[in-house]
This record gives C-alpha cells, structure tokens and sequence, in this order.
C-alpha cells in the first residue's frame, strides 16, 4: 500500500537574523525518514524545542524543507498541479492547541466551519448549511450554535469547533498539535472519546503531537520520539508502554504519579 | 535573609470570599461564599474544572481581580489579623502564574524584576546582587550572572517559570499562590519544577496554595485538597482520602478521569 504522506531526508533549518549581524542558520530537524500509513495512528513525542511542530510543518507543507522531500500517495508535494495541490489540502487538516486564537473572533461559528468547504468543495450555500449542522451534531454540539460567536462558547466547545472544521472536507488524515493539551481533565477524556469515535467511523488516520505520554498510550498505536530535531526512536504502542531510548526513558520517567505515594 | 521583625505567619484564612461578574446587567456569581485556611509548611490544593472559580479565588483574596469583577464579600486573616489585599500581596503572599511568557516586562531585565520585587519587601539596594544570585542558584539557575542580564524573550519558559520562583523567594512572602505553575511547561522541564516547589517549601517551611487541573500533580504534590465546583468548595481532605475515599461527585468525576489517563499500565 502507498503511505498516506512519507518524508525522505527532511531536514529544516531557520536563518537567524537580528538586527546588526546574521548568525549561521539553526537546524531544527535532520533527515527524518517516516510513512504514515492510511488510517493508522501515530504519536510524535518531545520536549519542548524537540522539532515537533517543525515536522507537520514540513509534512502538511506549510513550510518548505531545506533538504528532502514529503510525498502525498507517492507524489512529490512540491509538483503537485492545483487540482492535486486542492485535493491534498481537502485530505490533510489540522487542530491547533489554541482554539481561541484559531478562529476569528468576528466570525459566527457556521461561519468558520464552512470555511474549508466554501474554498476546497463546490458545495451550495444550502449544502454547506446542512453539512455543518451535521458536523456539529457529530462532535456533539447543538447545531442551533452555529448561530454564536467563539467568545460565548467554552475551551472545551471552541476546541470542538475547531474539530468540526478540520472534519468538514472528510480529511484523510488529521492532525492534532497538543490539541487537548491546555484544556481541563475532564474536557481531555470527553476529545480523546470523541477522537476514538471519529476514527472508528470514518477510519482516517491521525497524528497526535504532544509531549505527554499518558495520552500516547490512549490514542496511539504507534510512536516516534524527536530529540533536538532527530528521530531516536520508532516502536509500536502497547498497554504497557516501554520507551527504549535515553529520551524516551527521560519522558516516561517524568509521568506524574497516578496517586499519591 | 528574610527582615525578621516580624514573627513568621502561620495561618493564612480566606473568609466568606464572594467574587461576581457584571455582564449586560446579569450578575454572574464566580465564587460563593468561599472559606478556606493555608497553613504555612502545607500544599493545600485547589481543583476543579474549567470555570470552576480557582483562579478568581486566588486574584479575588489578593485584590487583583480583571475589569468588571468584582468582590462584594470577604476579608483575608493572616493569623486571626485582618489584613487589606494591598498589605498581603508581594509582602505576605507572593505569586506564581501560569504563562511566564506574559508575566514578566519584556523590556526589563531579570535583574530588574528581582530588584523591584525587593524594593517591595524593603531589602536595602546594596545587597541586591548577592541576594538575587543566591535565590537564582537556589531555583537551579546555573549561571546566576548571565540570568540576571537576560531579557524575558531571550529565555526558555522552563527558565522563565525558575525565575518566577526566585522572585517569590525574594519577596520574603510566607506564603506562595501558584496558579497552574506548571501547565504550560513539557512533562521533563514541569517535574524539575515540582520537584524545586516541594522542596521550597520542605526548606523554607512556606504554606503554598496549588490551582491546578491537574490531578497528576496534585498527587506528587499536595498534603491537602480543596474541590471546586461552580465557585463554592464541595470537598476538602487530606490527598489520600481525595484519591482513595472521594465523597462528592465533582472530585469522584476529576478523580475518575485522571485515572482513565492511566488504565491498564503504570500503576
């Protein structure tokens, strides 16, 4: 089967200016080799500064590498025509941590969930109209909300939202960059629920970026650990989760405690 | 280190704390009535979820409260004295906020900040760098000296949130809010900073109030517990009791969730 999107060589590194003199440019991420399959999902754990984020980046080609290439069912993303370069946006999409300062606040929430299909789908405003009260009913939010603002709706909704959106184009894979990360525990198991779900219905793969473990072991059946922009481990996920690199070990060992000792 | 004409506190007590919101002429209640005792050498946890009215506790005793809330009741007793929000902040209570990003002037230095923290506590100029640099080393901030010249952008929130800690240490304040101190943080650089908050207080004897969602740290942290559930406190224990024995829904429901993140392995 061909990987949904695979990376060859990826390698990113940023040019550091400041005012007076140019430093040498910083690498953030180094030959990273990786396939994502279709309907598998896949963690991507670190720190803080670990490239992460650097790698969707690279991956949803937001950013263009410096070295390497990411190619999308087998084809190179940078020669993708505009009908192809359509037809990717509509099988990738994304969900931010900050819920809030990923939509616009003026906006109504119909609004924002139309907006992929309004740009990447040649549905009818009525079309559209029925495909967001369905998409709200199925992160179960009242469709009658289509009618507010982001600033009368909670963390936990607005991050709904921002699913919802991601969800409108029926995306092949999606990607979730510490999406649950700053929202309060219960919120945390009503999206990881949902995720499951999701899943199960549509079968799309996803990719969970975040920098605790716990969660991993939830949601994902397979694990790659970044440190300082390279890959230092790749494994399988299971109920008992055991990281074999110094990394991995580092992160596992900093899980807090389920109950007090 | 610390000017000790004044006896350490022992108790710090919030009493009858309202705090309410005005919103088109509604009057939202955000905290209710709320009574809760600090004991300095204590972690006392404050949980609950989203919205529940932790944070608004915090600013509400402290007299910090955002544009348009407002806190009709409630006083704070430092060791059975009644004391005004203005006298307790930076003198008896000292703070640790969430986003170390946004809590620090970005175009001051850290030596700056620790200067105009101890200026507060009425610490005379001259022993200023000495005492910054003790508190510096103390948080783990290796290299105190290049710390101090940094400016907020230069800096990681790890080492941020370190400094934010010192400054507590330099108010003198016997007593530490911290809210969320840790959220923002990745797994390695937050247990480093549980680990360096537990100690302070083991060492200093300080009485910390922890707002936190997260019953992780809670469990490698606190000695009490206090439950919140829409502004008012539905349960307090002692840890073991919240994990083992809750009584309430709210903390059966925040205990249940925390739990499910650890089903079936590391127990």
């Amino acid at each position: 089967m061909t990987p949904l999107l695979s990376a060859r060589g990826l390698t990113k590194s940023y040019r550091r200016q400041s005012l007076l003199r140019s430093h040498p440019p910083r690498q953030v991420l180094s030959e990273i080799n990786l396939d994502i399959e279709p309907g598998e999902s896949l963690a991507i754990l670190g720190r803080s500064g670990s490239g992460k984020s650097t790698l969707i980046r690279q991956l949803l080609g937001l950013e263009k590498p410096s070295a390497g290439s990411v190619h999308f069912e087998g084809r190179d993303l940078r020669q993708l025509s505009q009908a192809e370069r359509k037809e990717f946006r509509r099988a990738v999409q994304m969900v931010f941590q900050d819920s809030i300062g990923a939509v616009n606040p003026r906006h109504k929430v119909g609004r924002i969930i139309a907006e992929p299909l309004r740009h990447l789908t040649s549905l009818t405003s009525e079309q559209q109209k029925a495909r967001v009260a369905e998409l709200l009913s199925s992160v179960g939010i009242d469709p009658a909300d289509a009618s507010k603002f982001p600033g009368q709706m909670s963390g936990g909704q607005l991050q709904r939202v921002c699913i919802a959106r991601a969800l409108a184009t029926d995306p092949r894979l999606l990607v979730l960059d510490e999406a649950v990360s700053n929202l309060d525990i219960l919120l945390q198991g009503e999206i990881i629920d949902l995720i499951h779900t999701l899943r199960q219905k549509t079968g799309m793969a996803v990719i969970f970026i975040t920098h605790d473990l716990r969660l991993v072991r939830l949601l994902c059946e397979r694990v790659v650990v970044l440190k300082a922009g390279q890959m230092v481990e790749m494994s399988p996920v299971d109920d008992r989760l055991d990281l074999t690199s110094q990394e991995g070990r580092a992160l596992q060992d900093a899980v807090l405690p389920a109950t007090p000792r | 280190m610390l000017t000790s004409d004044i006896s350490t506190p022992r108790t710090l007590e919030i009493r009858g704390l309202s705090v309410c919101a005005t919103r088109r002429g509604h009057h939202i209640d955000l905290v209710r009535n709320l009574s809760l005792t600090l004991n300095t050498g204590e972690i006392l946890a404050l949980v609950g979820a989203s919205g529940s009215g932790k944070s608004m506790t915090c600013a509400g005793a402290q007299g910090v409260l955002p544009p348009g809330v407002i806190s009709p009741h409630g006083h704070v007793l430092v060791d059975g004295v009644h004391l005004a929000p203005r006298a307790l902040r930076g003198r008896l209570v000292s703070t640790v906020l969430q986003n170390p990003r946004s809590a620090f002037n970005p175009v001051r230095t850290m030596f700056d900040h620790a200067c105009e923290v101890r200026r507060v506590a009425a610490a005379s100029p001259a022993g200023d760098k000495t005492a910054v640099r003790e508190a510096f080393l103390e948080v783990g901030l290796e290299d105190a000296d290049t710390v101090m010249d940094l400016y907020p952008f230069e800096m990681s929130g790890g080492m941020l949130q370190r400094v934010m800690i010192a400054l507590a240490i330099l108010s003198g304040a016997p007593f530490i809010f911290a809210d969320e101190p840790t959220t923002d943080l990745d797994l390695i650089v937050q247990a480093r900073i549980l680990d360096l908050l537990s100690g302070l207080v083991a060492r200093r004897g300080l009485g910390m109030l922890l707002v936190t969602h997260d019953m992780g740290v809670v469990a490698r942290l606190a000695t009490r517990v206090a439950v919140m559930e829409a502004g008012q406190i539905v349960e307090e224990a002692p840890v073991a009791d919240i994990f083992h024995a809750p009584r309430h829904p709210a903390t059966r429901a925040l205990v249940a969730a925390h739990l499910k993140l650890y089903e079936g392995a590391i127990a």
